[in-house]
Parts: C-alpha cells; sequence; structure tokens
C-alpha cells in the first residue's frame, strides 16, 4: 500500500519536473496554429471577415474566437480546409463567392489624391500625389479596400478577362448527351 | 508486307517490347492517304497567332500596317523555352488583336492578321549550313530556334531546348516517331512517302547534334508504303550505319512518347521525368523535315502538312498549308463539306478537342482537322455508375488506377488524385473508350489537373501578396518609428532653444539692473553736487 502510493508519488514527481524543464526548453515563439492557418488564408487582406487584414485573423481562429466561414475570397474550398485543420464543424458560407476580379482606376477621373495607395494593403497601386495612379494587376488581389477612400469615385472592379493561361476544363456533365437532341432511351440489357 | 520490309535491311531484326494496355482502333486512314500533299491557293486573309509553342510568349515586332516579307520574323522568343513566329507570306499586317486560336477553350488569344499581297517576297534568309558537320552545335542549335522549330507531333515544345540536353547525363539513343498511331490522320504517313530524304538529311543533323550511338525510326506497320520509302531513301544515304526503321506492331496509342520508347527499347521513363533522363531524345519525323529545312536551306517553320479529313468532307486529303490559314479555307478547298458536320474536331478522335469556330487558323501544332459525320460522331450515351470491371486499368498505357483517378476527380479530392499520380496521365483516351458505362473519363482528369494547376497557382499569388503586406506593414512602421524620432528631437531642440532664451533674458535683466544702478549712482552723484 504504502510503496505503492510512494512510487506513484515519485513517477508524479519525475514527470512533473520533466514537463516543467521541457515547457521551458522547448518553449515555441509565436503559435504555430495561427502561422498554419495564415498559410491557408487567400492573404487578400481586404478586412472582409472583420479583422485587419489575414494574419489577424488567423490569430482570431487559432484561439478560437471567431467561425471559419468569414473569408469570403477563401470561399467554400477554406471552409473545408480550416474545418480539417481546426477540427471543427464545416459551416456553411453566408454569402456567395466573387468573380475574380481586379481594381481600375479611371485615367479621366483621378485627381492623383494617394487615399487609394494608402488603402492597398499589398502596394499595388502606383502613383504619387497631383500624379495619374494606376494598378499593378499582377499584385491587385480584388480585395475593394482602395474603392471606398477614392473622393472621386473613379475606381471600379472589373473581371479579370478570360485568359487561355487561365482557362480550366469544366467539371464533367453527368449526362453527356447534346442538347439539341433527345437523348436515345436506354435498351435494357434484360 | 511489314515482314517483307523488315527483312530488307539485316539492321531492323531487332527485338521489340510490349507497353502495358492499348487498344486496336479501326484506322480510317485509307479516307486521306491516298492522294500526294496538295498546295493549295492562299488564303485571302491569315490569322497568325503570336504563341505557337509551350513556354514564354513571344514579343511581337510588328505594328499594324507594316509590310512583312514571307520568313521575317514578327514575334520574337522572351526566354530559354520559347519559340518565334514568323509571317507565312509577304503582305500588310492588318491588325494586332485576339482572335480565336486552336484551343479547347475556344477563347482567343494575340494573333496577327495578314493580308497576303500574292507576291511571296522571301525576306533575307540567312545563309544555308551544308557544311554544318564542320561548324560548332551551338551555332547549328541558334538556327534551329530561330527558325521558330517546335515538336510537330502536337506538343509544340521548342525543339531547340529539347536538343539542348544537360549535362548530367548523356544521350545515346535518337528515336524518330513516325507511329501516327491515332485513326484519320495521315500527315506524317504522306510525308514520309513523299520526303523521306528530307526527313533522313534532318535526322542526320540531330544525330550530329545530339552526338547519339544509335537512331531508331519507329513507324507502325500499317503504312508499308512510308516504311518502304524510308527503307530506299535510308539505302541511299550513308545514315544506315548507325539508323533502323522498324515497323512497329499497330497498336493505339505507340505514338505516344514513352510508349514508343518502351516499344523500340525496352525502357521506361520515370514518373514525372522526361525521356533524357534514361539518355533518350524522341522527335517527330515532322520536325527532323522542319530542322533539314531551318538548316540547310535558312528557311523558317512557316508552313506545315496537314490533314484535312473525315466523312463530312467531299475529298479529305492532304495538304501542305501556311501557318495562320483558317480552317474553313482549308476545308473549302477540298470541295467543302459532304453533309453538315456533327463535329469540327482539332487533331485526331482520341486526343483532339472540338473547334467551335471554322475561322480558327491552324498553327504549328495542328496536324489534324477532323470533320466527323453523324454516323461517325454519333451522341455519347448517357454515363452510367462505374460498374467496377476494371478494364480502363487493363488498357491504360501508363499503367495507371483510372476508376480510383475516376473517383477522387469526382469528388473532387485533388490531393488523392495526385496520390494516383493524375500527372503520368497522357490522355489518350483508351480508358474512356472501352468503358462500358460510357464514363467521360478524360474530362475528369483534365479537370482535376488544371484545378490542381489553378490551385497551385493561387497558392504562389498568395505568397506573393502575403510578402508584399508584410513589406508595407513593415515599411508603415519604420516610416511610424522614423517619424517619432523626429519628433523628439524636433522638441529637443526646442527645448534648448527656449533654455538658451531664458539665459537670455537673464543676461537682459542683468544689463538691466546694472543700468538702473548706474542711473542711481548718476541721481546720487548729482544730488551731492
Amino acid at each position: 500500500m504504502l510503496a505503492a502510493i510512494l512510487a506513484l508519488a515519485a513517477l508524479a514527481g519525475f514527470f512533473g519536473i520533466l514537463l516543467g524543464y521541457s515547457a521551458i526548453r522547448f518553449r515555441v515563439e509565436g503559435d504555430p496554429i495561427a502561422d498554419q492557418i495564415d498559410a491557408l488564408l487567400p492573404q487578400t487582406q481586404c478586412g472582409q471577415c472583420g479583422h485587419p487584414g489575414c494574419r489577424p485573423y488567423a490569430e482570431a481562429l487559432a484561439k478560437g474566437e471567431d467561425d471559419i466561414n468569414r473569408c469570403l475570397p477563401g470561399g467554400e474550398a477554406l471552409v473545408l480546409a480550416l474545418a480539417d485543420l481546426l477540427g471543427r464543424e464545416s459551416v456553411a458560407m453566408e454569402i456567395k463567392e466573387k468573380i475574380p476580379s481586379v481594381a481600375f482606376i479611371n485615367p479621366e477621373g483621378c485627381i492623383g489624391c494617394t487615399r487609394c495607395i494608402q488603402a492597398c494593403p499589398v502596394d499595388a497601386i502606383i502613383g504619387a500625389a497631383k500624379q495619374l495612379h494606376a494598378v499593378l494587376n499582377s499584385e491587385c488581389t480584388g480585395c475593394e479596400l482602395c474603392v471606398a477612400p477614392c473622393p472621386v469615385g473613379c475606381i471600379q472592379m472589373r473581371p479579370l478577362p478570360a485568359e487561355i493561361q487561365r482557362w480550366r476544363w469544366p467539371y464533367p456533365q453527368r449526362q453527356a448527351v447534346s442538347p439539341e437532341r433527345p437523348s436515345v432511351p436506354r435498351q435494357d440489357a434484360a | 508486307m511489314a515482314s517483307s520490309v523488315a527483312s530488307a535491311t539485316p539492321n531492323t531484326a531487332q527485338r521489340l517490347w510490349r507497353f502495358h494496355g492499348g487498344i486496336h482502333l479501326p484506322d480510317e486512314k485509307a479516307l486521306a492517304n491516298a492522294s500526294p500533299i496538295a498546295s493549295l491557293p492562299l488564303a485571302n486573309r491569315l490569322w497568325v497567332p503570336l504563341q505557337q509553342h509551350i513556354g514564354a510568349p513571344g514579343r511581337p515586332l510588328i505594328t499594324v500596317g507594316d509590310r512583312v516579307r514571307k520568313g521575317q520574323m514578327i514575334a520574337e522568343p522572351t526566354g530559354l523555352i520559347s519559340a518565334p513566329v514568323h509571317a507565312p507570306t509577304s503582305g500588310r499586317v492588318l491588325a494586332l488583336e485576339p482572335h480565336p486560336v486552336p484551343h479547347p477553350s475556344g477563347l482567343s488569344a494575340p494573333c496577327a492578321l495578314i493580308e497576303p499581297d500574292g507576291l511571296e517576297t522571301w525576306a533575307e534568309l540567312p545563309p544555308p549550313l551544308a557544311d554544318y558537320p564542320q561548324l560548332d552545335p551551338a551555332l547549328i542549335r541558334e538556327r534551329i530556334r530561330w527558325a521558330g522549330v517546335v515538336g510537330l507531333g502536337g506538343a509544340s515544345f521548342p525543339t531547340s531546348v529539347k536538343l539542348t540536353p544537360g549535362s548530367e547525363r548523356a544521350i545515346h539513343t535518337l528515336i524518330i516517331n513516325g507511329a501516327e498511331c491515332e485513326p484519320y490522320i495521315t500527315c506524317d504517313d504522306r510525308l514520309m512517302r513523299e520526303r523521306a530524304t528530307r526527313i533522313l538529311d534532318g535526322v542526320r543533323i540531330l544525330h550530329h547534334l545530339l552526338a547519339v550511338h544509335s537512331v531508331l525510326i519507329g513507324i507502325e506497320d500499317n503504312k508499308p508504303e512510308a516504311i518502304t520509302a524510308m527503307q530506299q531513301a535510308l539505302a541511299a544515304t550513308d545514315l544506315a550505319s548507325y539508323t533502323d526503321i522498324i515497323a512497329i506492331p499497330t497498336l493505339y496509342p505507340s505514338g505516344g512518347e514513352k510508349q514508343l520508347i518502351r516499344i523500340l527499347t525496352g525502357k521506361e521513363v520515370p514518373s514525372s521525368g522526361i525521356p533524357a533522363h534514361i539518355g533518350i531524345v524522341c522527335q517527330n519525323v515532322g520536325t527532323a523535315a522542319a530542322v533539314a529545312d531551318a538548316v540547310l536551306e535558312g528557311r523558317p517553320l512557316i508552313t506545315r502538312v496537314i490533314t484535312i479529313t473525315g466523312r463530312a468532307i467531299t475529298s479529305p486529303r492532304n495538304l501542305e498549308v501556311p501557318i495562320g490559314t483558317p480552317i474553313e479555307h482549308l476545308i473549302a478547298q477540298c470541295g467543302g463539306y459532304r453533309e453538315p458536320p456533327r463535329k469540327l474536331i482539332c487533331g485526331g478522335p482520341m486526343m483532339g478537342f472540338e473547334l467551335r469556330e471554322s475561322a480558327t487558323p491552324i498553327t504549328k501544332a495542328t496536324n489534324c482537322v477532323l470533320a466527323l459525320s453523324a454516323a461517325e460522331a454519333p451522341d455519347p450515351e448517357p454515363a452510367l455508375a462505374c460498374i467496377r470491371c476494371g478494364r480502363c486499368a487493363e488498357v491504360c498505357p501508363a499503367k495507371l488506377l483510372p476508376q480510383q483517378l475516376y473517383w477522387h476527380a469526382r469528388a473532387k479530392d485533388l490531393d488523392r488524385v495526385q496520390d494516383y499520380n493524375v500527372f503520368d496521365c497522357i490522355e489518350c483516351g483508351c480508358c474512356a473508350q472501352v468503358c462500358p458505362s460510357h464514363i467521360p473519363l478524360v474530362q475528369y482528369y483534365r479537370y482535376a489537373k488544371t484545378e490542381i494547376w489553378a490551385r497551385e497557382q493561387e497558392k504562389r499569388k498568395s505568397e506573393q501578396a502575403r510578402a508584399r503586406h508584410a513589406a508595407k506593414q513593415a515599411r508603415l512602421e519604420r516610416q511610424e518609428q522614423e517619424k517619432q524620432a523626429r519628433l523628439r528631437k524636433q522638441k529637443e531642440t526646442l527645448a534648448t532653444a527656449s533654455k538658451s532664451t531664458d539665459a537670455g533674458e537673464d543676461s537682459k535683466h542683468a544689463l538691466i539692473e546694472a543700468a538702473r544702478q548706474r542711473a542711481a549712482a548718476r541721481k546720487l552723484t548729482d544730488g551731492g553736487a
């Protein structure tokens, strides 16, 4: 009886010390879960999730402070990926996904106020005070953060044109019958 | 026939191997292979796509309104894996704008619209390199690159790149692909029958460039005339010491690069590898002829032989066509349609894709235009559930598991599709052909492949955005700190300035005090006096 209690107490003490030592010796700076979440997020930095950028949303998710369906650019696929990573139930998206688009500054309207430049999270707008501004299409993430600050309303979102390089084969239709002819009734093998 | 041809030279008594799977298809080649390659009157308008190869797009060298001459470079390569485009005839550039190009999407890409002037004035061409055995191989490669030669078998990979193998592994065998295994297509067949000498000229150049020990020319045994013609041409040259012409059994897809290598050498190209990894380079017969044109005549690749066939065409045949000719012009030159086509296909019936517009021009990669009648292209039967019969796996020439691929592609589980090596699929269509449930299997694999590519691209883009956002945050922070530092500095200078002002006031007070004392002292003396 006494031997058992002593043995268990000794074990408990030993493991307590081991764990305490490990916590100090192998301490990880930062939050690896937040890093993993951040790697999944689309990095548009659009703030539509209610956080000021992708990283803060990733940190909120890591702490369990927000739902996994807040990211509009990520869409359904991201919700599934986050549910998989965090072991949470997947929740339906609230709003439909948008078509990919980039900002366009109308050169007739731009007054060179630099407000859109300050708003752009990825520095995709070039220009200077009282000079015409322009969007770098290859860098624009389509977050729309530049649209609201424009005092003359000359920024619009334009859908990306269909290009061969970006074209994808469509998901096959289950019924591969051409529409102009009614499908031939199948002969029963029996 | 094939066996008698094979015994004509002792070299062809060679062992052949078999690749996994494959199917026998009705070859339908007799439709178009009877008449010789014809040339045709120029079309009124040529739409020349500015990118006709895999790799980086070309940079246009012309502007609207320019006069161009035949063989003049109109787009220059922009990277290592890139190829130039040349004007197929002389004339005027009417426009540089997007136009539908042969692509499964039916989308438009930048094209030069050239109105021929009918004069066929050649641009100044580089001199022929007839003495190429004495020249530096780099010079010959540069010539092939200048001529815009790309793989004419269909993949259109720049040939000069393929002829520049890495130093890590020596190339020992060159394989010339004359298999032409897909039904209906006969352009390589006619080319071998009529221009065997030119092909062998190209083979000699390629042999010199790659310094290989042996050259194997593989031709399916359903083309006995082509085999005979090539044998005869070979006998008249000095290539016979290292070149073998080998008749291979007709079995689709023996013309696939990896399949042909397996048949001729028994070797297998590793998964996601290229033939150069096992010391082999494979070139199409048409490419060899184009190389000969470039090196021996200094002529760029501006025409190609193309098969116009199908039972909806009045007189199917092979044509030598300037690149950029609209397909409707070719069909009109073949007597037009005998009946309204059910399907217009670019490429063969197995691996080709449907064309939506007949104004689409042909490119360097277009080997066949197929107008199928209603009888040839019946509506696909409705797809039923997979019954797991396994016939697709039996015929797959890449030894994949088509039903597993289908299963995961249908569930959009892209990671699993990749685990089953979807990128080793050559999209030959054997599995879909034998599927008793009529499942469009290849469409699922194509869907999965492009989705995986798009996903990788998005990932790269978000990495870039993350880096740019972090850089902006860092810059803002730095600017904020600099501002703080500046403010602090200003405050300090103000403080020292005010201190010095205080000191100045003290001295003023002292002066005033001294003056007052002096005045008081004077008053005293004045009063005393």
